[in-house]
């Protein structure tokens, strides 16, 4: 390495540059943004860059997935449950495409993450190259920016840039294409930090007047509700979220994504809200006075049909992003901003209230979907094992502290559903996109970057299926996560819509399955299968105690539904509870 | 609002980068609508591009689009404008054969009466030139193609609105 100096005339000060390659600067760029973890593959296009990687192994930890997809879902796992940005890289063509699947999935659940690709050289860009794909062309639509990058000197700004954009504001996925020629390229390197990008406005002004408006409107509500997302977590704003509901009494529904900013046991916590969320929030939703949504989207899953929803509702929308207002939801306030700003302002303005006959409501209407399902979810009389009772043993061994990394279906819906969580981004699971495969590997990205928490991997025996490659990557790494699979044979969602709505002609549904524990102990961790009642705490208790990652089959019942369910175009009122 | 279709044009101020057309085009594509015309070109600030878009959509879709395009970080603004609130132009070039200009008459009233302008003649091709709203082109089309038109094509609308947009202004502000 040589260093040479260049002096800035107007200030005369020096500034020390060194004369590197462009793949050395990338791993200085990431250092610089305090990377110490990433996930990758390697692959022709990026070499220069994996050269680097061996020389800096002591600083920064390279961790070799064995699907890209892998890499991806790790680094979304790892930035879920830190709020740090997580990083992914491959090569070009095939690599590079099998990232989109994650970052598809950051964008619609606003994680942060930085994704480097390898190109072919410059000279060769359109030429239909060995391994050459328009990956910036590809990425547009699913980042939240991308750039492809031809010489070195651009490394260090775009790196910059892609870290100060990620991470700000709505945080997003953003993507580097760097060609192969600026990767070897040697240039003065100089690392200066994003501080902002002109055309790009992070946080929007909180309008004091909409906070007004909002806290006068918020005031006057006699049955009041809130929503919140996962704005609260992004914007961590656990505490502030906190004090407003406690002052003010509102009962308080999350999304899925939003789940665990407060604690499941919070007396103002009033369950789920969408398609399987609880019985209460959905149907009071078409009856309260005024609807309060905290950094939350409308999704269609959580409203169901938007010409019944909350129509004789006030609508206040907080939120950080404008696209969001009156998207789906026609608001009659918004107050755009930052979570944690917007609500430590609405605070002081806020009056103290308890709400109790309205809150008797939310109760009468649990106890109604508790007899009708949460008591056979959790405490079954029938032989064959359900989702809920595993979960409540999951609650009750880890003392509600572990963070649940959940795939898509049944066990995602059942997981989100009963999981008590007691700890702020415990709720690991892709809720926009509805990723299958997420969970295995957003489990090792995740207790990578919480290694002192307990992280269990539930996932069925479908989407398990979908990156169990990554059980080698878990072996070779030595990750203690806890893998869940809960087994019932079907790809269960599917075959619940089937039973629903296509008179039970299961297509394609019914899957006959490998042996998952001689498949773990292949990769050498700890296996163990379970199918009745009276070995479950035992076997449960086994893998909590576990030092070294652990694998755990729970067969279970092939044909249960999961209820409550708004079905597809009805109304949050019209929620089934059989 | 609405729920009729109108015609809205679209004014959007962006950083001058490779990738942003596509970006932008996306954003309609992703929806389901076409584009009816798309100019892109420099603007009254230095480094700062112009994109005018032009298409037949509600007033809802249209505002949410507007929404999904200022969110694209290399976007400054972006503005819509109906058909009153801005001053347009489109541009067009004919090619037709320099004989009709001498056998038919006629074609030298037309060129005089819609002030179109003959950019280049010779033994072969005349090329005519006009700009103007849509329906005059279209009309001048129709007059033409009555004797032959060897080649025409219209440039997308540009347009300038008849109130301030205060870009300028917003750039300063996008910096405190």
């Amino acid at each position: 390495m040589k260093e040479t100096q260049t002096i800035n005339n107007n200030s005369k000060s020096t500034e020390t540059t060194e004369r590197i390659s462009g793949s050395e600067a990338v791993i200085k760029c990431l250092l610089a943004e305090g990377v110490s973890t990433l996930y990758g593959y390697p692959g022709g296009a990026i070499m220069p860059v994996y050269d680097e990687l061996y020389k800096y192994q002591d600083k920064i930890h390279h961790v070799l997935t064995r699907h890209e997809q892998g890499a991806a879902h790790a680094a979304q796992g790892y930035a879920r449950i830190s709020g740090k940005v997580g990083v992914a890289m491959a090569t070009s063509g095939p690599g590079a495409t099998n990232l989109i699947t994650g970052i598809a999935d950051a964008q619609i659940d606003s994680t942060p993450l930085v994704c480097i690709t390898g190109q072919v050289g410059s000279h060769l860009l359109g030429s239909d190259a060995f391994q050459e794909t328009d990956i910036v062309g590809i990425s547009t639509p699913v980042t939240k920016w991308n750039c492809q990058i031809t010489e070195a000197s651009q490394i260090p700004g775009a790196i910059a840039k892609a870290f100060y954009i990620a991470r700000s504001g709505r945080p997003g996925p953003v993507l580097i294409d760097i060609t192969k020629n600026a990767q070897f390229e040697e240039f003065d390197f100089k690392y200066e930090k994003c501080k902002g990008v002109r055309s790009y406005k992070p946080v929007p002004k909180t309008d004091e007047t909409a906070l007004k408006a909002a806290a006068e409107l918020i005031n006057s509500a006699k049955k009041p509700l809130i929503v919140w997302g996962q704005g609260v977590i992004l914007g961590k704003a656990e505490e502030e979220f906190k004090a407003v509901i406690e002052k003010t009494g509102i009962p308080s529904a999350w999304t899925i994504l939003g789940a665990s900013a407060i604690p499941t046991s919070h007396p103002l916590n009033v369950g789920m809200v969408g398609m399987h969320g609880n019985y209460a929030p959905n149907i009071l939703t078409n009856q309260c006075d005024v609807l309060i949504a905290i950094g939350m989207r409308f999704d269609d899953r959580v409203t169901g049909n938007l010409e019944t929803y909350a129509k004789q509702a006030k609508i206040i929308h907080f939120e950080i992003d404008p696209a969001e207002i009156d998207k789906n939801v026609k608001t009659h306030i918004a107050v755009l901003g930052d979570s944690k700003d917007s609500l430590k302002k609405l605070l002081p303005l806020l009056k103290s209230n308890s709400h109790a006959d309205w809150h008797q409501k939310f109760k009468d209407l649990y106890q109604i979907e508790y007899n009708k399902v949460i008591k056979n979810d959790l405490h079954p009389t029938k032989d064959g094992l359900t989702m809920g009772e595993v979960l409540k043993e999951i609650n009750i061994q880890t003392e509600g502290k572990a963070a649940i990394v959940s795939d898509v279906g049944q066990h995602q819906m059942i997981a989100c559903r009963y999981a008590e969580f007691n700890i702020s981004k415990s709720n690991i699971t892709s809720g926009g996109l509805g990723t299958m495969g997420f969970a295995l590997p957003a489990a090792i990205g995740a207790k990578m970057a919480a290694p002192d928490r307990e992280v269990i991997m539930i996932a069925g025996d479908g989407g398990y299926q979908m990156n169990i490659q990554e059980l080698a990557t878990i072996f070779q790494q030595k990750v203690p996560v806890k893998i869940v699979v809960l087994n019932n044979e079907f790809l269960g969602m599917v075959r619940q819509w089937q039973q629903l709505f296509f008179d039970k002609r299961y297509a394609s549904t019914e899957m006959v399955n490998p042996d998952f524990v001689t498949i773990a102990k292949g990769y050498h961790i700890d296996a163990k299968k379970v199918s009745n009642r009276q070995n479950l705490k035992v076997a449960i208790k086994e893998m909590i105690e576990c030092e070294g990652p652990y694998f755990l089959e729970v067969r279970v019942e092939k044909e249960d539904n999961v209820f409550p369910m708004i079905p597809t175009g009805a109304s949050v009122s019209d929620i089934r509870l059989e | 609002m609405s729920t009729e279709n109108k015609q809205f044009t679209v004014s959007v101020y962006t950083e001058n980068n490779i990738g942003l057309l596509n970006r932008i085009s996306a954003i309609f594509q992703r929806r389901h609508i076409n584009i009816e015309s798309l100019n892109t070109s420099p603007s009254e600030i230095e480094s700062v591009s112009r994109f005018t878009i032009v298409v037949n959509i509600t007033e809802s879709q249209m505002k949410k689009i507007i929404g999904q395009i200022e969110k694209q970080v290399e976007v400054i603004k972006a503005f819509y404008h109906t058909e009153d609130e801005i001053i347009y132009q489109e541009s067009c070039l004919f090619k037709i054969k320099s004989e009709l200009l001498f056998d038919e008459r006629q074609i030298q009233n037309i060129i005089k009466d819609s002030n179109a302008r003959i950019v280049t003649v010779n033994k072969q091709f005349f090329v005519l030139e006009k700009s103007g709203r849509k329906e005059e082109i279209d009309l001048l089309y129709r007059e033409l193609n009555v004797f032959g038109i060897m080649q025409f094509t219209r440039s997308g609308r540009v347009a300038v609105t008849k109130d301030e947009m205060k870009i300028s202004t917003l750039l300063k502000a996008f910096q405190e």
